[in-house]
């Protein structure tokens, strides 16, 4: 009975269990389910090497004679390959792991630096004013009128030229994350101009100021942790915007390579025989994906709704 | 030496199809530890005055000319990298609200510590000690444990002695109070007064008290600036000027004083309104709303001149003193 006795002082983490957030979260099964989901497929993926069966990355590990057994509930399987496999005779659920682990790297990842960026270029924008914020926004206006796929497109297509095949294909995942980070930088970069626009008007700024603190230090530390609802709300969005978009990347064959394949990469290897009856190949992937990036953006849905303060009933 | 000395300051607003003045040749001096108040409506330039001395305008307001002296250095258009070793160091500035002034998203503790960091070269732990020892100067119940709240767990007049201590952190020679206590109870007003009061006494700092309230420059300062449309209209004596108003605008505002009509009769309001920045008269500014205003005071600007112990501008003072006295007599 430990736990009936109150202690008290609340913890860490009994403060967050009782915030308005936590509550709001218990209350929303919607969100509950979205949020359990999205850890089982994060902690999947992430723990790949320990759970799958066969290391889709070794090629000896790999029979061509093995290729394209269907689903263990399909007549023709193989029981040892759960999911089937792939036209290489690779286990597709050991596959999927691999793939949906470099999917959500990719996203977090190219986020992060879309956040760097755009949070960078906001708070300046917003902060410093004038000239500077009329050239910055309207670079974004420029970059935001070019759509995401088809910069990425030119940009992963040059590279492909000119680096070649061999070593494109040894690097992609870091070029997919910089093409898919820099591309959408302007998303950010709106949403905390807006954002420090409203909060540099307010009188802790100028208590800042008056207290002697740099422009740097006041950005930072000031204005920053306070803008930071519409930020979190925008992460969400943009993590499963830039899942969908390294897929589609990877399926048009300018992302990740068929040796190392990611969600996408491995729906497009699978639709060429989807007609041939292989259908397993592109739609549990498929599925992946899916499910994926919907629990995302329900979660941003959620998000978004408990930090508006617009809906805000207290 | 006088700790501060202004002569002659003028702030200018660039706006997008004219140039208006919002301080029109301001000129006063603060000795060392001495409490100046600054009154007059919403719209005569009081705050300006404040952030024009911290050098803290904002676009699109400019010092255009005129000189501040600030324990003998010159700080008008000092930059803002030096100027930064000044503000919160040397001259502190309490705000109106004290709801707002805090940042929400920082403790007490952390947003004292960094002020300290931010000026001198302290640990943590000592810095701690010393915003312990500040919140314990303005009277806050176990400050050890206020450092772990956030401003949103404090009372009203509990973060306005926080801002006190905080702008009292560095010692500084000057605070500059823009109305201090407009947001709070009334009880808690006085006692917030009284705190300021004593600080500035006892540790000798020269306080800058703005506000729109005659009562509180009564009972706080020395000397008092009565402002009207970015300019000086009248300074003296704060006992002086309230005892004795010799502008009419000063006389205007306190007969406007609830305390000076019987009870059940309407208050003696200033009629017309201040003028905005953009269409300040010719001649005396006030001439619009002035029930003694004459020909002469339409078209040509009243100097300032040295009438019963105190500074005015006003044309008609002469007048004006001999009617009321006549008034009086009859």
């Amino acid at each position: 009975m430990s736990s009936m006795v109150d202690t008290g002082e609340p913890t860490r983490l009994q403060r967050i269990w009782q915030s308005n957030m936590a509550y709001s979260f218990r209350r929303n099964p919607v969100a509950v389910v979205s949020l359990v989901i999205f850890l089982i497929i994060a902690v999947m993926s992430l723990l790949a090497p320990v759970i799958a069966p066969f290391d889709p990355y070794d090629p000896a590990s790999i029979d061509i004679m093995n290729s394209e057994y269907p689903p263990a509930w399909v007549e023709g399987s193989e029981p040892e390959f759960i999911l089937g496999t792939d036209d290489q005779g690779r286990d597709l659920w050991s596959t999927i792991l691999y793939g949906t682990r470099l999917s959500l790297i990719i996203g977090l990842c190219a986020v992060g630096l879309q956040a760097f960026l755009g949070i960078s270029i906001g708070l300046i924008a917003g902060y410093i004013g004038g000239r500077l914020d009329n050239i910055l926004m309207r670079l974004a206006d420029i970059q935001l009128s070019f759509s995401t796929l088809m910069v990425a497109i030119i940009f992963l297509a040059v590279t492909q030229a000119m680096f070649g095949s061999e070593t494109f294909n040894q690097y992609a995942i870091f070029f997919l994350i910089a093409v898919i980070g820099v591309a959408e930088w302007p998303q950010y970069a709106r949403t905390v101009r807006a954002t420090v626009l409203a909060e540099k008007r307010k009188e802790y700024v100028d208590s800042a100021r008056v207290l002697g603190f740099g422009a740097g230090r006041i950005m930072v530390r000031h204005i920053l942790p306070n803008s930071l609802s519409p930020i979190f709300v925008i992460s969400t969005v943009q993590v499963a915007n830039a899942i969908i978009s390294e897929a589609s990347l990877s399926f048009l064959g300018l992302g990740m390579p068929p040796s190392q394949p990611s969600l996408g990469s491995l729906i497009s290897s699978g639709f060429d025989y989807i007609f041939s009856g292989s259908w397993w190949i592109t739609a549990i992937p498929g599925v992946v994906l899916v499910v994926l990036v919907l629990v995302i953006n329900l979660l941003g849905d959620w998000m978004r709704d408990v930090l508006n303060p617009k809906l805000y009933k207290g | 030496m006088s700790l501060l000395s202004v002569r002659d300051l003028t702030v200018k607003f660039a706006m997008r199809d004219q140039t208006v003045t919002a301080l029109d040749q301001i000129s006063f001096d603060l000795g060392k530890g001495e409490r100046l108040g600054i009154v007059g409506e919403s719209g005569a330039g009081k705050s300006i005055t404040g952030f024009s001395l911290m050098n803290l305008l904002s676009r699109p307001g400019f010092i255009d000319s005129g000189s501040i002296q600030f324990e003998g250095e010159e700080i008008a258009g000092l930059p803002d990298r030096k100027m930064r070793s000044i503000r919160g160091n040397r001259m502190a500035m309490i705000f109106q609200d004290p709801m707002v002034t805090l940042n929400p998203v920082l403790t007490i503790g952390q947003q004292m510590v960094e002020t300290l960091q931010a000026h001198r070269r302290l640990s943590r732990a000592d810095a701690e000690q010393i915003a312990i020892m500040k919140l314990r100067e303005v009277y806050i119940p176990s400050p050890e444990e206020r450092l772990a709240q956030y401003p949103h767990e404090l009372s009203g007049g509990m973060r306005q002695r926080i801002i006190i201590a905080m702008a009292l952190l560095l010692e500084p020679q000057l605070i500059i109070a823009d109305e201090p206590t407009t947001a709070l109870d009334v009880t808690i007003q006085a006692d917030i007064m009284e705190l300021l009061l004593e600080l500035c006494t006892s540790n000798m700092v020269g306080l800058i008290l703005i506000t729109h309230d005659l009562g509180v420059v009564s009972q706080m300062t020395e000397r008092t600036l009565v402002m009207y449309a970015g300019r000086i209209i009248e300074a003296g004596k704060t006992r002086e000027i309230i005892n004795d108003p010799q502008h009419p605008y000063t006389q205007g505002l306190i007969n406007a004083l609830p305390q000076q009509t019987l009870p059940g009769h309407r208050l003696k309001q200033i009629p017309g309104n201040m003028p905005g920045l953009a269409a300040i008269p010719t001649g005396c500014a006030f001439n619009p709303r002035c029930p003694y205003a004459v020909d002469h005071c339409r078209s040509t600007r009243p100097e300032t001149v040295s009438y019963a112990s105190v500074e005015v501008a006003c044309h008609e003072v002469n007048r004006l003193h001999n009617t009321v006295l006549e008034d009086e007599s009859a």
